[in-house]
C-alpha cells in the first residue's frame, strides 16, 4: 500500500475535508486506537502504566490544552501548573464532598471549575501582550499554589496538607486509590485523551479555532475583521484550563493518589508541559502527543541507560538527565524549531513522492 | 513614634535593601533583553553558576571531581591550593565570558531571526544545562561564600536610631553592602555605555539592529560582550545572594523574584530595573507585615510580587519606563 491520495476519491465535502486525507493515515490512525484499547490494557504491567503510559496519556491532555492557548491563540503561559493543582484540588473537593458522584463527572466538573479560574486569570491578557502576559500568568501559578497551600479547607484541615484520593470505581471498576489495577487506571485516562483529543481537532478546525488562530497572528488585524478579542482570548483561556484542569485531576486522582501541592504543580510543571508544547510542535494536535512522549520517555530511558547499565551513582545520572534535557532542547529549537511535528509533516511529504522523488 | 510605625519602617528599609538585591538581578535580564531581544531566562542560574564557580576556584576544587572519581575510579577532590578572593573573582569573571562566546558560538548564532518566544524557550534550556553543568562540576551540596563581605547586624545604625528615636534599626551590614556595590555597579554600567567605544556600539545595536550591522558593528562582538556583561551582573549578584544565604539551588530561583521587577520597570529600561526593584522589595515587606502575616497566614512573598506587577500593568502594559507599545497592522 503506497502512501498518497491518488485513486482515493472524495465524493462529498466532508469526505475532502476529513482529518486524515490519506487512506493509509486513516487505516493507521484506528489500528493505533483498537490496539491502544483492546490491546494494551491485556499487556500492561504496574511498571509500564506507572512510569510510561499512564504519565504520558495524562501529560498528551495538558499539552494539548497549552497548545490550544500557545499554539493555537498564541497567549504564552507559565500558569499550567497552578491550573493544573485547581483541577487536582476541584477533583479532591467533588470526590470526598458528594462520595456518590462518579468519575467521569468529578473529573469533567473539575475542568470546568478550572476553566472558570482560568478565564478569570486570562482576562489581563486583553490589555497585556507577548512576555508581560508570560509572566502575569506567574502570578497565577504562585498564587495558586499559595492558596492551596495555606488555605486548610482545600485540604479538609489535614495535618500533613497533602491531599489522598479516596478509592472510586467506574462500572464497579476501581479507578483512583492504592488498590488500582494498571489497566484500569490506563483505560479511565485513554477515554479522555481520546474524547479530548477528538474535540480539540474540531475546535481547532471550526469557527473558534480559526478566531484563535486570527488572533494569534495578529491580533489587531483580527479585530478589524471582527473576530471579538475578547471572546476570542477568553475562551481559549477557558477551553486551555478545561483540558488542563481534567489533567491536573486525573494526575492527582488516578495517577499520583497523594499530592503536596508545591512539589507537584510547582513552576517546574509549567515549564515541563510548555517544553512539551514547543519540542512537539506549535499548533498542532499530534505534536502535543509527540512532544509528551518524548518527555516522559527521556528520563525514563536515561535512568535505564545511566543507572542500570552504565551503574553510574543516582545523583550523577540525576545532574547529567538536566544537562542532557537542556541540551536537547537548545538542539530541537536550533534544527527544527517548529518541533516534531514539522519533522513528521515533512516525513509525510517525502513519503507521498516516494520511490519516484523527482 | 508609636512603635508599630517604627517598626513598620525598619521593615520598609530591609525591603528596600531587598529590592537592590532584586535589581541586581533584572539588571542582568535588562541588559541582554536590550541588546539582543532575548529574554534571558537563566540569568537566576547564570549567578548561581558564577557563585558556584567562585567559591570552586577559591577552594581549589577540581572540577567534575565527582563524575571524574565514578568513572575512572580515581579519588581526587582537591588541588590542594586556596586562591585569594580578588584573584578567584578575576578568574570566574574570565570564566563568564568564557561562557558567553560559548553559548553565542553555539546556541545564539544559530537561533538568528527566530521569534522571540523560541529564543525564550532557548534560555529556559540553557538554564537546565547550566544547572546540570554546575552540579557536576562543582557538586551540588550547600557551599558557604566568603569573600571578606562584612556580616551580621550594622551595630553603629543601630545605636545612632536607638538614640535619636528610642528603638533601634536592625540593617544587615552585608545589604548595606550591597546597596553601595549594586549602586557602583549601574554607575559603571552608565559610564561604559555612554563614554566607551563599545558602549556606544552596544548602545546602537540596541537601539537598531539593522542600522548598527550597517554602519560596521559586529553583532556578534557586542553579543559575546553583553552576555559577559550579564555573566559579570550575576556574579555580583550571586556573591550577595550566596554570601547572604549561602551557595545552593535555591539561588538560582531568584530569577523568578526578577520577572515581576521586569514588568514593573519595564523590559528596557536599566533605571526601571532599579526602581521596579525597590518597589517590589518594599512593597513585598510591608504587605507581609501589614496584611499577609497577620491576616493570611504569611507567605505572601511569593506571590504578591507578581500580583502587584499584574494590577500595574493592567494599567500601563509596557511597565514603568519600558518603551511605548506601537502596534501597526
Amino acid at each position: 500500500m503506497l502512501y498518497r491520495e491518488a485513486g482515493d476519491f472524495k465524493t462529498s465535502y466532508a469526505k475532502d475535508n476529513q482529518t486524515f486525507p490519506i487512506k493509509f493515515d486513516r487505516t493507521g490512525y484506528w489500528v493505533i486506537l483498537i490496539a491502544a484499547a483492546v490491546v494494551v490494557p491485556f499487556m500492561v504491567n504496574d511498571y509500564w502504566a506507572s512510569s510510561l503510559l499512564v504519565p504520558f496519556l495524562i501529560y498528551a491532555i495538558a499539552a494539548l490544552g497549552l497548545n490550544i492557548l500557545v499554539g493555537y491563540c498564541g497567549q504564552v503561559s507559565l500558569g499550567t501548573g497552578g491550573f493544573m493543582a485547581v483541577g487536582a484540588y476541584s477533583s479532591y473537593k467533588l470526590m470526598t464532598a458528594f462520595p456518590w458522584m462518579d468519575m467521569f463527572s468529578v473529573t469533567i466538573l473539575s475542568g470546568v471549575i478550572t476553566a472558570i479560574v482560568g478565564a478569570a486569570f486570562g482576562l489581563p491578557s486583553l490589555r497585556i501582550k507577548g512576555f508581560y502576559l508570560a509572566v502575569a500568568t506567574l502570578a497565577a501559578q504562585f498564587f495558586l499554589v499559595w492558596l492551596f497551600n495555606k488555605v486548610s479547607w482545600f485540604y479538609n484541615y489535614s495535618a500533613s496538607g497533602q491531599i489522598s484520593a479516596p478509592e472510586r470505581s467506574v462500572f464497579g471498576i476501581l479507578v483512583t486509590g492504592p488498590n488500582t489495577a494498571a489497566w484500569a487506571q490506563y483505560l479511565f485516562c485513554l477515554i479522555f485523551v481520546v474524547v479530548l483529543a477528538w474535540v480539540a481537532r474540531n475546535l481547532t478546525r471550526g469557527t473558534v479555532g480559526r478566531k484563535w488562530m486570527a488572533i494569534r497572528d495578529m491580533d489587531i488585524a483580527a479585530e478589524i475583521i471582527g473576530v471579538n478579542p475578547l471572546r476570542a482570548k477568553l475562551s481559549a483561556f477557558a477551553v486551555s484550563s478545561f483540558f488542563i484542569g481534567i489533567a491536573g485531576g486525573l494526575f492527582f486522582t488516578v495517577y499520583l493518589g497523594a499530592v503536596e501541592v508545591g512539589e507537584v504543580f510547582g513552576i517546574q510543571k509549567s515549564f515541563l508541559v510548555l517544553f512539551m508544547v514547543i519540542i512537539g510542535g506549535l499548533g498542532s494536535i499530534f505534536g502535543s502527543f509527540a512532544g509528551a512522549a518524548f518527555l516522559v520517555l527521556l528520563p525514563v530511558v536515561l535512568k535505564v541507560v545511566g543507572v542500570d547499565m552504565l551503574g553510574m551513582p543516582t545523583d550523577i545520572v540525576a545532574h547529567l538527565n538536566l544537562v542532557i534535557v537542556g541540551g536537547l532542547i537548545i538542539f530541537f529549537l536550533i534544527v527544527e524549531p517548529h518541533g516534531l511535528a514539522q519533522l513528521w509533516r515533512l516525513t509525510k511529504e517525502k513519503l507521498r513522492l516516494w520511490p519516484f522523488p523527482h | 513614634m508609636p512603635d508599630q510605625l517604627l517598626f513598620g519602617m525598619e521593615v520598609a528599609l530591609n525591603g528596600l535593601m531587598a529590592g537592590v538585591m532584586y535589581s541586581l538581578v533584572a539588571l542582568g535580564f535588562v541588559l541582554i533583553f536590550k541588546a539582543s531581544g532575548i529574554f534571558n531566562y537563566a540569568q537566576g542560574v547564570m549567578a548561581l553558576f558564577a557563585a558556584m564557580t567562585l567559591v570552586g576556584i577559591q577552594n581549589g576544587q577540581v572540577p567534575f571531581a565527582h563524575l571524574i572519581n565514578a568513572t575512572l575510579g580515581t579519588d581526587i577532590h582537591n588541588f590542594g591550593w586556596t586562591v585569594p578572593a580578588l584573584a578567584a573573582i578575576l578568574l570566574t569573571v574570565v570564566v563568564m565570558a568564557i561562557f558567553a562566546w560559548l553559548v553565542n558560538k553555539f546556541v545564539f548564532s544559530h537561533l538568528v531571526n527566530q521569534e522571540p518566544i523560541i529564543l525564550f524557550m532557548a534560555t529556559i534550556g540553557l538554564a537546565y544545562f547550566l544547572e546540570g553543568v554546575a552540579d557536576l562540576m562543582w557538586g551540588s551540596e550547600i557551599k558557604t561564600l566568603d569573600v571578606g563581605l562584612p556580616q551580621g547586624i550594622n551595630d553603629w545604625l543601630e545605636t545612632t536610631t536607638f538614640d535619636a528615636v528610642g528603638y533601634g534599626f536592625f540593617i544587615d551590614n552585608l545589604d548595606i553592602v550591597a546597596t553601595i556595590i549594586a549602586a557602583l555597579l549601574v554607575l559603571g554600567l552608565i559610564l561604559f555605555s555612554q563614554y566607551t567605544k563599545q558602549g556606544r556600539a552596544l548602545r546602537a545595536v540596541a537601539d537598531d539592529h539593522q542600522a548598527a550591522l550597517s554602519v560596521g558593528i559586529s553583532l556578534n562582538f557586542i553579543w559575546v560582550l553583553v552576555w559577559s556583561i550579564a555573566g559579570f551582573v550575576a556574579l555580583v549578584a550571586g556573591i550577595m545572594w550566596g554570601a547572604k544565604s549561602g551557595v545552593q539551588f535555591s539561588l538560582s530561583l531568584i530569577a523568578l523574584k526578577a520577572l515581576p521587577v521586569l514588568m514593573l520597570g519595564g523590559f528596557t529600561s536599566i533605571p526601571g530595573a532599579i526602581i521596579g526593584g525597590l518597589i517590589i522589595g518594599v512593597g513585598e515587606k510591608l504587605f507581609e507585615f501589614a496584611i499577609g502575616a497577620p491576616y493570611l497566614g504569611g507567605a505572601t512573598e511569593n506571590w504578591f510580587a507578581y500580583v502587584l506587577a499584574l494590577i500595574f500593568l493592567v494599567f500601563r502594559p509596557q511597565g514603568l519606563f519600558g518603551e511605548k507599545i506601537i502596534e501597526r497592522v
